[in-house]
């Protein structure tokens, strides 16, 4: 299996070879392995990079993931179907709604079950919540990763807004737990929709904020453009899905696509947004303009929640029939799907997790040939994972 | 201290230097998981600083930290590396299992490679229980953890002998 | 469940009392596939306005996922993982009420070993799922794999993503992938001894503490039915 290396690095390696080689006559340096992580502030999470090194360039580039491997596909074989909502949350920790609305709609595609229409927007209201408190944070972070700590506040104080709202109807800041078979638990307290309207506003102003603290900064843009180019074809051959895949070019969301049934995007007006270049400054400012979406999003369903019921006539006790379903969903991390097998009973039969971060951290090994250990830094910044996403 | 050494340190000294090392904790945030989100809110989040009780985060390396708060699941893949941190780690040092990740294996308790409780590896000062712990919680371990410490007698620390508390 | 809303406009309940809904789309991929691979199709499922599985031979594993990446249009590859049909010998573990009320407390034998959609023979099969994303439909893709030899060729020169789920099959089922570049463990760390994901890998805590189970029932606010509502007022 051959890789090729982009021609701008290829060409940057070379040029820093015969820089050295012109100071260094009769340096002969031998390679060194640096090792980031498992515990570094810059890897958001337990992943461990082991870097070979020449000098300050990277021949190669290895991530060792499972320090955080809790074993979920196993214990979803042993848990009830709401114990498993619970459980799943714990995945991509940051934006924890979204994480059950792929099982959830699993489930009720195997159940053959409909959420009524309430229920369904108030779904999606929490999934574009929890995609907003999800790239708030990246985008706090991504100040931080580059040196720019001031980025951080911002980031966890305008979080702090769409969390309020989030705890305000499910009770948990995140993790919380929310999505049933059939509907959701609760109905949305009195004033709540006029309050997320204003934190949308808020979440908009941040997005100004940002876009110029960070992403018009030069530094920025001179550590972030050209760093990192993945071309389509890699990212489709990788399975890398959400910004990533749309900051290299391809022109696929999963909402618009193949919308799973029960989730209501095809009564909202919003656009796909694409960037042709694929490197790490397209990945970042792609997310930035999803943010501003998703606030949309939310403030037209906000307008239109329909009246009625907010759970449909599921037993009691669940037990799902026998078959087998994969839903993939939209998440804020990238494409989320749960292959759910069922035999009838209480607990699924077998559940594949397939995680977006998974796909995503496993282009790094192709992509970090050449560069520099900062820029490796910069690359995992813009892939954005999360360890509970890779690890499961 | 020659005073700690010999056994004989007044009261009032003692009471001193518990207060200023109440109030001076250097963190170091072991965080692994989503409990780490919430400790990050405590400490960044203008809402919940944690500054305010003297405890400063990021040192800048584990030789110079006072405290760790252990955060979210441990892994038996992490665990030796946790093992190393803590024996990096000068004395007097404290823990905070924050999460029940952490303080129990939580909901993870009965899976084939996680840690069932952080005490298995290190031993635990302060248990905040919680999927996760909201950042007042965390804030309210800390003030257990201090009034810890201003009631902790140093010549039994410096002898290494089980501290007790009263 | 949305086939409602995806039926064709030709099934109407007119002509015959339930008419079955048809997927055209799906069933012209199909036809495609079979059309070149013909006997090494060896099972297939569609669920109309949903899904198509696909079942294949282990030898043409690899020929038919070049075949759906160069003419279906499925670039992408999702994911790749494994299944193993045996019942669990551990039962459930679990003795909570909601397993007594519907099953009693008598000790249950062991149901016989059943497969998915599309069929299967073998306790292990190999799955893996590609989508299109131009077109927006994806294929899984099945291979059974015989108990005396778990291997497959790995399909790496087709999918470069391929690698890390490869590795992460290896160490969870005891899969070897022919020609994999770097089959060492992903997840787990290097002395662990077993594969976890297998059906007769014991979760030890369960084995040494049963899980009690919810130790009160109560009826849920606002339920008298026996199949309950949860309807909020």
């Amino acid at each position: 299996m051959t890789a090729t290396v982009p021609d701008n690095q290829q060409l940057a390696y070379v040029a820093a070879k015969a820089a050295d080689a012109r100071v260094n006559v009769e340096f002969e340096s031998e390679g060194m392995t640096l090792n980031i992580g498992p515990q570094h502030p810059a890897t958001h999470g337990t992943l461990r990079i082991v870097a070979k090194l020449d000098g300050e360039q990277v021949v190669s580039c290895e991530p060792i993931p499972g320090y955080m491997h809790r074993g979920y596909e196993k214990l979803t074989e042993v848990r009830t179907y709401p114990q498993v909502t619970t459980l799943v949350n714990r995945l991509d920790w940051v934006g924890s709604f979204a994480n059950e609305v792929p099982f959830i709609l699993a489930a009720e595609k195997l159940m053959d079950v409909e959420a009524p229409p309430r229920a369904q927007h108030i779904r999606t209201i929490l999934f574009e919540m929890s995609r907003l408190a999800n790239i708030v944070l990246f985008l706090g972070d991504l100040g931080a990763q580059m040196g720019g700590v001031t980025a951080v506040f911002y980031g966890f104080r305008d979080r702090e807004f769409v969390l309020n709202q989030i705890e305000a109807v499910t009770g948990g800041r995140f993790h919380p737990n929310f999505d049933r078979i059939g509907g959701i638990k609760d109905d949305l307290p009195k004033g709540w929709i006029a309050e997320t309207k204003v934190a949308m506003d808020k979440v908009l102003a941040f997005c100004d904020q940002i876009e110029d603290l960070l992403i018009g900064n030069e530094i920025f843009q001179m550590r972030a453009r050209g760093v990192g180019v993945i071309p389509a074809d890699i990212a489709l051959s990788y399975g890398l899905s959400g910004a990533n895949l749309r900051a290299s070019g391809v022109d696929w969301d999963t909402r618009r696509d193949n919308c799973a049934p029960g989730l209501v995007y095809d009564k909202v007006d919003w656009k796909v947004i694409t960037h042709p270049d694929g490197d790490s400054f397209a990945r970042c400012w792609v997310r930035l303009q999803e943010v501003r979406e998703s606030a949309k999003i939310c403030q037209q369903l906000l307008d239109t929640i329909p009246a009625g019921p907010i759970m449909a006539k599921v037993p009691r006790i669940i037990k799902v029939p026998e078959g087998e379903a994969y839903v993939e969903t939209e998440n804020p991390l990238g494409v989320m799907g749960y292959y759910v097998v069922s035999k009838g009973e209480l607990t699924p039969f077998r559940v594949k997790i397939r995680t977006p971060s998974f796909n995503n951290i496993s282009v790094v090994p192709w992509v970090a040939k050449g560069v520099y250990v900062p820029d490796v830094i910069t690359i995992l910044a813009s892939l954005y994972f999360i360890l509970g996403d890779i690890d499961k | 201290m020659g005073l700690i050494d010999s056994g004989k340190m007044p009261q009032p000294l003692t009471t001193l230097l518990n207060t200023a090392r109440k109030y001076s904790l250097w963190c170091y945030q072991w965080g692994l998981a989503c409990c780490a989100i919430e400790m990050g809110a405590a400490f960044v989040s203008p809402r919940y600083d944690i500054m305010r009780l003297g405890v400063i985060p990021f040192p800048a390396s584990p030789r110079q930290a006072d405290l760790v708060i252990v955060s979210g699941t441990l892994t038996d893949k992490m665990a030796p590396a946790l093992r190393r941190l803590y024996e990096q780690m000068p004395d007097p040092k404290y823990v905070i299992s924050m999460g029940s990740c952490a303080n129990c294996g939580g909901p993870y308790w009965d899976s084939y490679s996680v840690t069932k409780g952080v005490d298995q590896i290190i031993p635990v000062d302060v248990y905040i229980p919680g999927c996760p712990p909201r950042p007042e919680a965390l804030l309210e371990g800390i003030v257990l953890l201090q009034e810890r410490i201003l009631n902790e007698d140093p010549v039994d620390r410096w002898k290494g002998d089980p501290i007790v508390v009263v | 469940m949305s086939s409602s809303e995806t039926a064709t406009d030709t099934d109407t309940d007119a002509a015959t009392a339930e008419a079955p809904l048809r997927d055209e789309g799906r069933e012209a991929t199909l036809a495609q596939v079979t059309e070149v691979f013909g006997d090494a199709i060896v099972g297939s499922h569609i669920r109309p306005g949903d899904d198509l599985w696909i079942r294949v031979v282990r030898d043409s594993w690899v020929d038919v996922h070049e075949f759906a990446s160069r003419r279906l249009g499925c670039t992408y590859f999702s994911f790749l993982s494994g299944l193993d049909w045996l019942p669990s010998p551990f039962g459930r573990d679990m003795d909570s009420q909601e397993d007594i009320i519907t099953q009693g407390t008598e000790a249950k034998e062991l149901p016989p070993m059943t497969t998915g959609y599309a069929g299967g023979d073998t306790r292990f099969q190999v799955f893996s799922r590609l989508n299109s994303t131009s077109e927006a439909f994806g294929i899984t893709f099945k291979t059974d794999l015989p108990d005396d030899d778990l291997s497959v060729r790995t399909l790496v020169p087709v999918f470069l993503g391929a690698a890390w789920h490869e590795r992460e099959a290896r160490e969870m089922f005891g899969f070897t992938f022919v020609g994999h570049p770097y089959p060492v463990n992903l997840y787990l760390p290097g002395a662990f001894e077993g594969h976890p994901l297998r059906k007769d890998f014991p979760l030890l805590s369960r084995r040494v503490k049963p899980w009690p189970g919810i130790v009160d029932v109560e009826p849920m606010p606002g339920d008298d039915s026996a199949d309950g509502d949860g309807d909020a007022e």
